[in-house]
């Protein structure tokens, strides 16, 4: 049984001019200790999944159906007290900008305590001693020290090193990352991408990691589902979808990552941008942009399909009937 | 720290200069002083006399310096309405004006604070939005408006509470106050709720809104996420950090309750400074309102700084050395 | 969030649509119809404006021609009343003014000095704003630092210190010709650090965009630069001001009229009205008094609940 399960999910924001569906449709699973990378472009859906999960989508927005499970127990639908148990405590979050994830009027050491000590029965004392154990292991130097630091006092990487312990300090099975380096400068991206799959790989907790980075999926996920326009457009093990990608957006995408190394004549560019959710043209998503598109492309919208690769890939050339006619 | 509370206290010394100078100004160039204070009858040689007296004849800078000396011990000249000192009719007068504003501040606050945190928490249940609409009625209702209201409810037709006066006052030493009698604490209460009714419903929307901005930050989501209680979100997490804006707002608020003070003063009859002063500019009485500007200045002033240092103790941004913040 | 913006000019049908198109579309008008408090209020505001501007021919007396009036017709109470006269629908004051026309002039006069003292501090606040905006150094400095301590002063005493001041600088026997001037100036320079605040904080981020930059090389005048670039960016907020800052000017008018140093007698507004008719309310004459005082918490209230339906809806980071 995977750690979570998502089934068939899908988000809707009412709006004045008709509902919009953020995401639509998407099933997804994550296994015990799994770093599962999910990336798309902004608008994709890809955040509103993650807040779907850890029950924190903003009103008016809702899960409007499918399932989420944790450890096989349902969790889209608990009682507000029931997720707010889990949250913290079976899933940790967090989130892309550490200068403002971070309470400004409390010293970090507190913010610790306070998490741990409201999911745990440790007592102040003990939980004093988790958190500081945890910053030293964060990699915060002289943490005993900078424990009753606020958080102003320390430079973004360290914040989002703080933000870290923070997700971590309960030992939840999974933690749902969103955007977690974007904000950071780029020297310090690769150490708390580095030190967050440490962590992940010594607690044995699962990661859904959220980015547009396919560099950074690259280098971590074990996994990678790749959004377009509120759905999975391919799934498979990293390896398989940066190399050999099926999916016609999943080509492109990589086609348009410049690789150290290899000679390429130029970069390769997707025409058009990804539609507007108001704007999502029938059949699928991908069709106007699509290089190899064909008339049932336009018409209706494929689920995802076993490729002749080792990855599943939402798009029509990898249905039997229609690819080998 | 000390850095910090030094340029506060010199730039708040700073504003009282120019007040100060500001009444002057309006105290020697608004009409003549000596023709406010003898008739048409008198001759040249005593206008002279009294010109001399006063110090007109001497330098600017000196006037001014004399000015400014005097006020700072309180004398402010001879009324031209009253023909008394100045200082005496402000000091006849402050407790009635400082009791009325202290009771309303507390009504105000009491009332608007914790109206606000609910409906900033609760934003969407019917009895916020109640509250919001009646909110906003107190804010349209003019003060005066609200004084002859309620006069006229409870004075006029119930008959149950006194619609002007002080009523019984008792003295301690010069101070008279309102609290140690039945008759004064019937007499003030009215002014107080009018007082503070438009102060109550201002305080109460800008915590609310106060509140809501703070619920859409990225660390009151982190801490959802965390799992804290509801408990520990809204008023751990959210009070605390309305708090600095709250404080300002507090202080403005009692700034505008002295301001205030003025009409509720003039409806109910209440023998206060604003009154006076209100009585003043009726009768253009010059050396009354330059007192009243530099009294009304010092006070705000002093709330001015009194709010810049309780920053100070809540928010520990502020209370950072920099040198800290720089070194990792 | 999701954020649906249509492109607005060129629709998917291709047709240019007319500007009355465009509004009705817009989001601010589906806003407006959706609440029906702003619509509600929107009709009052309209109606009092409309009042003010038709008062001589909707007035059923001139309250100020003292030939018409009739001290016998004095203290007569509504006319649904007992004691009414249906010559008098609202009753009359102590000289014998039909209070219903009493009311729509003094409106008319509340309308006018609240609208002059608005305009006036936009004008001045918007100017001041864009000049410390685009200055810059020790002027902008000494404009901001002015504007700070005065927004720490309540407005209404700000007011009440220039009209006092003013007054007294008068000579005596200008004092009620220029009350109303006077009164103008001292609400519109009591309001204008609001509307300077937000100018400077528009200004400053146009300044530094490239297309200023470009526009000063090929040696645009500054002035022209900031009335066509910056002008349109503070609009909003300053509709949103405006409008929340005419109720308060309407309410500072009427509070210093009520207080006996705004208008002159012979041509009452709102707050004056409410003065007079105060002096009789432990007589018995409560409608005095009641109805200006209706008059002008419903037109407050209706201005304020447009303000604020404004300022949800175009929501600028405005409190």
């Amino acid at each position: 049984m995977a750690l979570l399960e998502v089934r068939n999910l899908r988000v809707e924001f009412p709006t004045r001019r008709g509902v919009l569906v953020a995401v639509d449709d998407i099933s997804l699973e994550i296994s015990e200790g799994e770093v599962l990378g999910v990336v798309g472009e902004s608008g994709a859906g890809k955040s509103m999944t993650g807040s779907a999960i850890i029950g924190l989508l903003e009103p008016p927005g809702r899960i409007a159906g499918g399932e989420i499970r944790l450890e096989g127990e349902r969790i889209d639908n608990l009682p507000y007290e029931k997720m707010r148990r889990i949250r913290g405590a079976k899933i940790g979050a967090i989130f892309q900008d550490p200068l403002t994830s971070l309470n400004p009027l409390y010293t970090i050491g507190r913010q610790l305590v306070e998490t741990i000590t409201t999911h745990t029965d440790l007592s102040e004392a003990d939980a004093r001693a988790h958190a500081i154990d945890l910053l030293s292991e964060v990699g915060i130097p002289a943490a005993e020290r900078r424990f009753d630091s606020y958080p102003h006092e320390f430079s973004g990487g360290m914040r989002q090193r703080v933000v870290i312990a923070l997700a971590l300090c309960v030992n939840p099975r999974l933690i749902v990352a969103d955007e977690p380096t974007t904000a950071l400068d780029v020297s310090i991206q690769a150490q708390i991408i580095a030190l967050l799959k440490r962590l992940c790989r010594d607690h044995g907790t699962a990661v859904m990691l959220i980015t547009h980075d396919m560099g950074v999926i690259a280098e971590t996920a074990d996994r990678v589902a790749v959004m377009y326009a509120g759905r999975i457009a391919e799934v498979g093990t990293v390896r398989d979808v940066v190399k050999h990608a099926k999916h016609p957006y999943t080509e492109g995408l990589m086609g348009s990552i410049p690789l150290v190394g290899h000679d390429v004549e130029r970069l390769t560019q997707i025409e058009g941008a990804m539609p507007r959710l108001t704007e999502i043209p029938t059949g699928c998503a991908f069709n106007p942009r699509c290089p190899k598109a064909f008339d049932r492309c336009r018409t209706e919208r494929p689920d995802l399909l076993q490729t002749d690769g080792a990855t599943q890939a939402a798009c029509w050339l990898y249905d039997r009937e229609t690819a080998y006619v | 720290m000390l850095a910090y509370v030094i340029q506060r206290v010199f730039q708040s010394l700073l504003v009282m200069v120019v007040v100060a100078f500001a009444a002057f100004i309006v105290f020697n160039f608004v009409g003549d002083p000596v023709d406010n204070m003898l008739g048409q009858e008198t001759s040249a040689e005593e206008r002279e006399e009294l010109r001399k007296d006063l110090g007109l004849d001497d330098p600017f800078i000196v006037q001014f310096g004399r000015f400014v000396t005097n006020a700072v011990h309180g004398e402010f000249g001879i009324s031209y309405r009253l023909q008394r000192p100045v200082a005496d009719l402000i000091a006849e007068r402050m407790p009635a004006t400082l009791e009325l504003v202290a009771l309303s501040a507390v009504l105000a606050l009491v009332f608007g604070v914790p109206l606000g945190v609910f409906t900033g928490i609760n934003r969407s249940s019917w009895i916020s939005q109640l509250i919001l609409i009646v909110s906003l009625v107190g804010v349209s209702l003019p003060t005066f408006v609200i004084g002859i209201l309620l006069i006229y409810i409870f004075a006029v037709n119930m008959g149950v509470l006194p619609s002007f006066g002080r009523g019984g006052v008792v003295e301690i030493g010069w101070w008279s106050t309102s609290f140690l009698t039945v008759a004064g604490w019937q007499a003030i209460i009215l002014p107080a709720v009018t007082l503070s009714l438009f102060q109550m419903t201002l305080i109460l929307r800008l915590v609310r809104s106060e509140m809501l901005e703070v619920m859409r930050t990225d660390y009151i989501k982190f801490a959802r996420a965390r799992g804290l209680t509801d408990r520990a979100v809204n008023f751990g997490h959210a009070l605390r950090n309305t708090l600095v804006p709250v404080i300002t707002i507090v202080g403005l608020n009692i700034g505008s309750l002295v301001a205030f003070s003025i009409i509720t003063e003039t409806v109910f009859q209440w023998p206060g400074m604003g009154f006076l002063f209100i009585q003043a500019v009726g009768f253009a009485d010059v050396p009354v309102m330059a007192a009243y500007l530099v009294m009304i200045a010092f006070v705000f002033v002093m709330i001015n700084l009194i709010v810049d240092l309780l920053y100070f103790v809540v928010d520990p941004r502020l209370r950072a050395d920099k040198a800290v913040a720089a070194g990792n | 969030m999701v954020s649906i913006t249509q492109s607005k000019d060129h629709p998917v049908n291709g047709a240019p649509r007319s500007r009355m198109a465009r509004i009705l579309d817009s989001d601010l008008f589906y806003s407006f119809r959706r609440s029906p408090v702003a619509v509600v209020s929107a009709v009052i505001t309209l109606a009092y404006f409309l009042t003010a501007g038709l008062a001589p021919w909707l007035a059923p007396y001139d309250p100020f021609n003292a030939a018409s009036l009739d001290l016998m017709d004095a203290f007569t109470a509504p006319a649904w009343t007992a004691e009414g006269d249906s010559r008098f629908l609202l009753g009359t004051d102590d000289q014998g003014r039909d209070i219903l026309s009493t009311l729509i002039y003094g409106g008319r006069i509340s309308l006018i000095v609240g609208f002059a003292a608005v305009a006036f501090s936009i004008i001045l606040g918007v100017g001041v704003g864009i000049l410390a905006g685009y200055v810059s150094g020790w002027v902008e400095t000494v404009i901001m630092r002015i504007a700070d301590v005065q927004l720490t002063i309540p407005a209404i005493l700000i007011a009440l210190m220039v009209d006092g001041v003013a007054r007294s600088a008068l000579p005596l026997e200008m004092r009620e010709d220029m009350a109303i001037y006077v009164l103008i100036f001292s609400i519109g320079i009591s309001d204008w650090p609001r509307y300077a605040r937000v100018t400077r904080g528009a200004t400053l981020v146009e300044r530094n965009k490239e297309y200023i930059q470009a526009a000063r090389i090929i040696g645009i005048h500054p002035v022209t630069i900031m009335l066509r670039h910056v002008l349109p960016n503070v609009m909003g907020p300053v509709l949103v001001l405006g409008t929340i800052g005419l109720a308060l000017a309407v309410i500072t008018e009427a509070t210093l009229s009520f207080l006996g140093v705004g208008v002159p007698p012979t041509t009452p507004s709102l707050g004056t009205l409410i003065r007079i008719g105060n002096n009789f309310l432990f007589s018995g004459e409560w409608w005095i008094t009641l109805f200006p005082a209706v008059a002008l918490v419903v037109l407050v209230l209706a201005v304020n609940l447009l303000g604020d339906w404004l300022r949800d809806a175009l929501n600028p980071k405005l409190r």
